[in-house]
């Protein structure tokens, strides 16, 4: 096989990839919302967040008070990279605009006992775009895939 | 044969340059690689038991479960195969009885040579291992002394196993990563083959010299699958090792051609992609209740997630499957028998669930990576700073990325599997234009896909 006709062959799975990157990151217009005030009072456990997602919508004033329930806890947002910790039965706050739409996670940052690297919680921004296109794609791939012509068969 | 399928049937022999032949058939660059992955796990049982408790402080949970064990899934074994095989040291003190030998032949043997017996010629004791470290994995990942465990107790087993029964019994039959790494080696793009224009005197050749098999218990003259040689070598090493050949090929190369896959196999299959669910569940998920479920090992909640666990990935999947087998059997008018129909496809199911453990460690491993740099300095948690790196900060690699990264390989996975589903349809006899009867098949596949993709991105 030369290698005019290897880079042939991986033509549509490049190509492929390089649609589905495009069609999951692209930036999408989203309806302007009405910015709110939002508030959560967050309790902090081992090891885990009570609420453990938090929505809100693009623009809106976030404030969590962190209370931490029976050892120190902190909190991490991915992205937004802000932090706080409290001691137990204390409690911390946080204040942010949520200017970034999307999923993110956020996370215990006081070690605070085994499973302190899986204490997650997750803060939601607008629709989770990433998550239903992968739906859409995952519907849409399998579509081409039964509609494609007919595999060749050989014997078993 | 259109141009993808001329590729998946493409071989480059990599052994027809004479340097490769020659570092291949040399044993000391497999040697001093094993050495120093032996090295680094009695560095990971020395600092797991004398270490410090806390695990993101400690050189044994980090170098195990972030950096070996996302290593293994990221790079080693989607694109080597049983690579890491090659090089895994816990085989090596029971070799060396078992052998006499660690670099040449020669030396007193401790070995009974027992064939392993006929009954357990299979993978279930690999699912039953690989079920039991899940069941402890909360513990596992967070507790270095359990880690140190486990790893004691796979060398103690290896060892015992050498030195009672033949070859490399352990590593074929009972490793649980050799269940998962051979599984999954069916899709890398390398595999060691004799060569294809052997004739029936060369083949009588390479027979007579494993009259019972190669190390891998195998006859390497009619090697034509991955998930059992595990890339030892030997085979190229002997005088008929010219006729052997590794070689470079397509991911698809192996699945997408027909062949036989067991019962086990099938429950192994569907095993890890249950667990793997599971897993990003317990790892990834905001469900504290369930965290703990998992940690506290022996509580009643703990028992409620053994049994979740274990039904889940070996009852309810395996079961739906069935059904949907099934169906298709009935729909498509097959005439092959229910377990046959089951099993090709839960072989058709491996991309979905490669590319699954590899989605569930990229949102894993690129959170946790930043826990390394510390333990490198100070493996132990003593204080220490060999390198300088012993007070980076924790913070998480690649957040941007990763849920991209994650959502093009499920979506990836469900692909590869859709195609193999209907090609497998195909052999077992469903016609082109009937291939709509392998649509639950494909929902099934769907359904896993859409359960992980929000467990890890929703």
């Amino acid at each position: 096989m030369t290698p005019t006709k290897i880079i042939s062959a991986l033509a549509k799975p490049i190509l492929g990839l390089t649609l589905a990157i495009l069609a999951l990151s692209a930036p999408l217009p989203l309806p302007p919302t009405q910015p709110v005030e939002r508030y959560f009072r967050v309790e902090a456990s081992q090891f885990a967040y009570s609420p453990g997602v938090l929505q809100v919508n693009p623009g809106d004033q976030v404030t969590i008070d962190l209370v931490a329930t029976d050892v120190v806890h902190g909190i991490y947002i991915d992205s937004y990279e802000l932090q706080a910790s409290a001691d137990p039965g204390q409690t911390a706050r946080l204040t942010f605009i949520a200017d970034q739409a999307g999923l993110f996670r956020f996370r215990c940052l006081v070690p605070c006992g085994q499973l302190h690297p899986f204490m997650l919680g997750k803060l939601q921004v607008g629709p989770n775009l990433i998550f239903l296109r992968a739906v859409l794609l995952s519907l849409l791939g399998l579509l081409w895939v039964l509609w494609k012509k007919p595999l060749p068969t050989a014997s078993i | 044969m259109g141009a993808m399928e001329k590729a998946a049937s493409y071989r480059f022999d990599l052994t027809r340059y004479a340097w490769v032949r020659r570092l291949l058939t040399s044993r000391w660059p497999q040697f001093i690689l094993r050495a120093v992955t032996l090295a680094g796990f009695m560095l990971v049982i020395l600092t797991g038991f004398i270490g410090s408790p806390v695990g993101s402080r400690n050189f044994a949970v980090m170098f195990v479960w972030i950096a070996w064990w996302s290593a293994l899934k990221l790079i080693m074994l989607p694109f080597g195969g049983r690579v890491w095989c090659s090089i895994c040291p816990i085989p090596m003190p029971g070799e060396w009885l078992q052998q006499g030998w660690l670099v040449k032949p020669g030396g007193k043997k401790f070995n009974l040579g027992l064939r392993w017996p006929r009954r357990l010629r299979n993978t279930w004791l690999q699912s039953a291992g690989f079920a039991a470290i899940g069941l402890f994995s909360a513990l596992a990942l967070t507790t270095p002394v359990v880690t140190a465990w486990i790893f004691v107790g796979l060398i103690i087993v290896a060892v015992v196993v050498s030195v009672v029964f033949e070859q490399r019994s352990f590593c074929r039959y009972l490793c649980p990563m050799g269940g998962f790494i051979g599984l999954y080696a069916t899709m890398a793009p390398l595999e060691l083959r004799p060569q294809p224009d052997l004739t029936s005197v060369e083949k009588g050749a390479a027979v007579r010299e494993w009259p019972r098999g190669c190390p891998w218990i195998n006859n390497p003259a009619a090697l034509k699958a991955n998930a059992n040689c595990g890339l030892c070598l030997e085979c190229l090493r002997t005088e008929s090792g010219e006729s052997m050949a590794l070689n470079a090929r397509s991911f698809d190369a192996e699945l997408g051609q027909p062949g036989a896959f067991r019962l086990d196999e099938a429950f192994l299959s569907l095993g890890l992609l249950g667990s793997v669910m599971i897993y990003s569940a317990v790892f990834q998920g905001p469900w504290g209740a369930l965290k703990n479920a998992a940690l506290y090992a022996g509580s009643p909640a703990w028992w409620g997630f053994a049994a979740f666990f274990l039904l889940t990935s070996f009852g309810l999947l395996p079961a739906l499957l069935a059904g949907v087998s099934a169906l298709v059997r009935r729909t498509g008018n097959l005439g092959q028998p229910l377990q046959m129909v089951f099993t090709r496809f839960s072989r058709a199911l491996l991309p979905l669930g490669l590319l699954s453990w590899i989605a569930f460690t990229v949102s894993f491993a690129f959170g946790k990576m930043a826990y390394l740099w510390p333990v490198l300095s100070d493996p132990f948690g003593w204080g220490w700073n060999l390198f300088g790196t012993a007070a980076v900060e924790w913070q998480p690699y690649l957040l941007n990325a990763t849920p991209v990264i994650e959502a093009v390989l499920l979506v990836a996975g469900l692909i590869w599997s859709g195609r193999t589903v209907l090609k497998t349809a195909g052999q077992l006899g469903v016609r082109g234009e009937r291939r709509w009867a392998a649509a639950p098949v494909l929902l099934f596949a769907l359904a896993g896909t859409l359960i992980l993709l929000w467990l890890l991105i929703g």
